[in-house]
């Protein structure tokens, strides 16, 4: 069996162990569409007392807060294992035992869990979605609507990235970096309006630190045919996704880096 | 003196547990900057097309950020992960033979649970936000101390009303989290709940006009909105005096709710002999 | 046939030294302190096929990392290890494959799936073969009693219970050489039973080579051929587990009530453990005094109400046994 079969028999154990609990998982998922979907609100809020900011209305605005939406709750749906890899993995000692298999490590960590409650955020997510493509003039042709997937996929590349470097980290500290959430919340928190209203420390530590403005802003303005305010060439919005596939494939060598000193260490 | 003895014993057991966790508070603290720095720039965006729209001046609404993530885990977001636990572990059984009021006795330990979490973070942000940030020329986007001394004299009160309406809160949380043992099921019901109504997502004059009479007199105002505009004077005089007496009219309103749902789960529970 | 290799094995891991407090910890940032921890030293030994060993000595002797090493998960600083042929920590994936390993404290299980579901997903996860997974799980399945539990969920079973499943687990995918890292711990005494005999039978009739490690000097009496005693991170003693039964397993007690006074007796072979007004414990090895000799020779001198023989307390005899080669917790 090889291993993409393999990690979706995990996803479907995964399920099975959540199906038992068809009350708690539809609750969870119900609580986390709530939390999570009162950002847009205060969003709304915004705008309606103050009317269009950066030259972006609500319903283009929506656009780039449903898609980071979107890409984070797979993410966050998929990699469960790599968040709670230094506590409930290396501290325990249960590191061990996936290392005890004959299967890459970080195969086994990702097919840990598949959180099915992050749904709750995605659901939410496509509301806005839809209720943005409503207020907002896109044309989905299916050019848009492959630069909107390819944007998607760049995006949980990106944070499924920045959660194997939280892992990769854990070997170090053994307890899970909680610090990483201002990359993971706070990344959706700044990516979910327009990155032109920001400073500029900010932008540049979001577009070459972590290329979040990259899974983000520039596709988005793709998708809305529209120019960046600050210069970026049209060209660059559509491929600028790419950059979130590559910080993955850093954040994978760190990992095999870590892989390597657990061998050396233990924990 | 005598009387409160234990029920400070059991806030202090409590207090000095959770300051142990240095780490976490770190974390808390950094990811609240990061938040905080988050939402100034998105305020700071918004008040440069229109200011004129905003209820309240640009300076105030950056110290309503600090203050409210300074503040963060003072609010009642999620039941007292303890209660859940006492319940199926048992616990509660300890806690009847307690010769206390047993509704004072956990809401001294959910209070110190709140304020240790809340008070190292307060403190950081105090030093970064309010001293640090105008020292590097940053002064515009600092917390600054409260308007005035009346503004300061009022946040007291405020504070204490704050503190004590989200430990009330939280009790009833509780409540209903050992009745029903459904810890998650509450807490999704409440995270929304005080994140929207307390104003900790936005000053609640920020929402639509038309939302204003019913926003300024529910519960959950009592927690950020009115505390913090007192703390730089929107709200002075009689309207400050209005603002702390609702906190305490809410206070002691739900501390009642809490006691009799409280009684009442405990007598089911003796009935059960659980 | 050779089936494990240890020679010169050392194992040395770096420390961070923190002073205490918040000073101490943002010192620590600035400049840290290393200590050398000596985990192992110089440990060789070797293991032929279809033996069975046990690995003895106190918390913190170096058992543990020896077994991490063996099986792939830890790397030695220095050393030459081979097990069937292979580096274990070189090629960890191929090593692993022919392994299994019990660990007595940590669950290879999945928490919220039947047991069976967990079954389904290892034969996955080891890619053995639909027919053979079959024929080695009906196998383990008869053996380990395990058919009514197959449906529940492993949080349902009990201890003794999930042990059984975890020893299924561990050998769906046959593996030649079983680790096994107290495996006993925590079980009632039958369950105990039942483990014991199953590795017996695993170890006799399928030959599978087994190395065990254990605090539980029942397990090394019931299994091990060959016993190694490791006390701080070095090899303390390596032989066969009947010289050990001869040396200190051997000593019996005798406890005597008088009808008069306890009197003092002195007898080549015999010393006297413990005395009261009445009483007397006395150890002796039968190999040197039989029993029987001993108490004809008592009661023909001395007027005596009660007598019983004794086995030491096992604790006590590993104790001893540890004092004897000088290994402590370190």
């Amino acid at each position: 069996m090889n291993g993409l079969a393999l990690y979706g028999r995990y996803v479907a154990a995964s399920l099975r162990a959540q199906a038992q609990y068809p009350a708690a998982t539809l609750m969870l998922t119900a609580g986390h569409c709530a939390a999570t979907a009162v950002e847009i609100l205060g969003v709304f809020a915004l705008f309606d007392r103050f009317g269009p900011v950066g030259g972006w209305s609500f319903g283009e605005a929506a656009v780039f807060y449903a898609l980071v939406n979107i890409a984070f709750s797979i993410a966050d749906l998929l990699t469960r294992g790599f968040e709670v890899f230094g506590t409930d993995f290396v501290r325990t000692g249960a590191f061990d035992r996936v290392l005890l298999r004959p299967r890459a490590a970080a195969l086994q960590i990702a097919g840990h869990e598949v959180r099915l409650s992050r749904l709750g955020r995605l659901a939410q997510a496509l509301a806005v979605l839809i209720v943005a493509s409503r207020l907002a003039p896109i044309d989905w042709d299916p050019a848009t609507v492959a630069i909107a997937v390819w944007t998607v996929a760049g995006g949980v590349a990106l944070f499924v990235a920045i959660l194997v470097l939280q892992a990769t980290l854990a070997v170090w500290t053994v307890e899970s970096l909680e610090i990483v959430n201002v990359l993971t919340y706070g990344g959706v928190q700044a990516a979910q309006y327009p990155f032109n209203i920001y400073a500029a420390w900010f932008r540049r530590l979001l577009t070459f630190g972590v290329p979040l403005a990259c899974v983000a802003y520039y596709p988005v303005l793709a998708i809305l045919k529209r120019s960046d305010p600050l210069g970026a060439p049209d060209w660059l919005l559509p491929i600028a996704p790419l950059a979130g596939f590559a910080f993955l494939a850093l954040s994978f060598l760190a990992w095999r880096a870590g892989m390597t000193r657990y061998a050396s260490t233990g924990s | 003196m005598q009387e409160i003895c234990p029920y400070l014993a059991a806030f202090r057991a409590r207090f000095q547990l959770m300051l142990q966790y240095r780490a976490a508070a770190l974390a808390g603290f950094a990811t609240q900057c990061w938040w905080g720095a988050i939402r100034i720039m998105v305020f700071a965006a918004f008040y440069g097309v229109h200011a004129s729209a905003a209820p309240i001046s640009l300076a105030d609404a950056v110290t309503y950020v600090w203050l409210g993530q300074a503040l963060l885990a003072l609010l009642p977001w999620v039941a007292d992960p303890e209660i859940g636990q006492a319940v199926r572990t048992g616990g509660v059984g300890y806690d009847r033979l307690r010769p206390l009021d047993a509704y004072g006795y956990w809401f001294a330990r959910t209070l110190g649970w709140m304020l240790a979490r809340a008070l190292p973070r307060a403190a950081l942000m105090a030093l970064v936000a309010g001293i640090v940030l105008p020292l590097v020329g940053l002064g515009a986007w600092a917390w600054r101390p409260p308007s005035g001394l009346a503004a300061a004299l009022l946040f007291i009160p405020a504070f204490a009303l704050m503190t004590a309406l989200a430990a009330a809160i939280l009790m009833l949380a509780n409540v209903i989290v050992a009745a029903s043992l459904n810890e998650r099921g509450v807490n999704a019901v409440l995270t929304p709940l005080v994140i929207v109504f307390s104003g900790s997502l936005l000053p609640l004059d920020f929402f639509p006009d038309a939302m204003r009479p019913f926003l300024h007199v529910q519960p959950f105002a009592g927690l950020v909105d009115i505390p913090f505009r007192i703390y730089f004077a929107d709200l002075h005089g009689s309207a400050a005096l209005q603002g702390l007496a609702l906190q305490a009219g809410w206070t002691l309103v739900l501390v009642g709710l809490g006691r009799l749902a409280m009684e009442r789960m405990m007598r089911r529970l003796e009935m059960q002999g659980g | 046939m050779l089936q494990i290799l240890v020679e010169a094995l050392a194992k040395t891991y770096r420390v961070a030294e923190r002073a205490p407090g918040l000073a101490g910890a943002v010192r620590g940032l600035v400049r840290r302190r290393w200590r050398e921890v000596h985990a192992l030293v110089d440990v060789s030994f070797s293991l032929e096929a279809g033996e069975l060993l046990a690995f003895i000595g106190p918390n913190g002797a170096g058992k543990s990392t020896t077994v991490k090493i063996l099986s792939g998960i830890l790397r030695p600083t220095s050393g030459r290890v081979e097990v069937g042929g292979l580096v274990p920590y070189e090629e960890r994936v191929k090593h692993v494959a022919r392994i299994g390993v019990v660990f007595g404290q940590r669950s290879q299980l999945w928490w919220d799936l039947p047991v069976l579901d967990g079954f389904d997903l290892l034969a996955d996860i080891y890619r053995v073969a639909p027919a053979r997974y079959r024929r080695r799980r009906d196998e383990l399945v008869a053996m380990l009693r395990l058919e009514p539990l197959l449906d529940q969920p492993v949080r349902q079973l009990s201890l003794g219970q999930r042990m059984r499943a975890e020893f299924a687990a561990a050998l769906l995918h046959d593996p030649a050489i079983l680790f096994l890292d107290e495996p006993t711990i925590g079980l009632d005494a039958p369950s105990k039973l039942a483990v014991r005999e199953f590795v017996r039978r695993l170890n006799r009739e399928q030959g599978v080579t087994v190395l065990l490690t254990t605090h539980d000097m029942h397990d090394v009496e019931a299994l091990a051929e060959r016993v190694v005693v490791i006390g701080q991170g070095r090899l303390l003693a390596d032989s066969p587990f009947a010289s050990l039964r001869a040396g200190v397993l051997a000593e019996r007690r005798l406890c005597i009530d008088f009808a008069g006074p306890a009197p003092a007796l002195e007898m080549d072979g015999v010393t006297v453990r413990a005395r009261t007004d009445r009483a007397l414990e006395l150890a002796f090895n039968p190999v040197d005094i039989p029993t029987p000799k001993l108490i004809a020779a008592i009661t023909a001198k001395h007027a005596v109400e009660d007598i019983h023989v004794d086995e030491p307390a096992i604790e006590e005899v590993i104790a001893r046994f540890y004092d004897l080669h000088d290994a402590h917790e370190a």
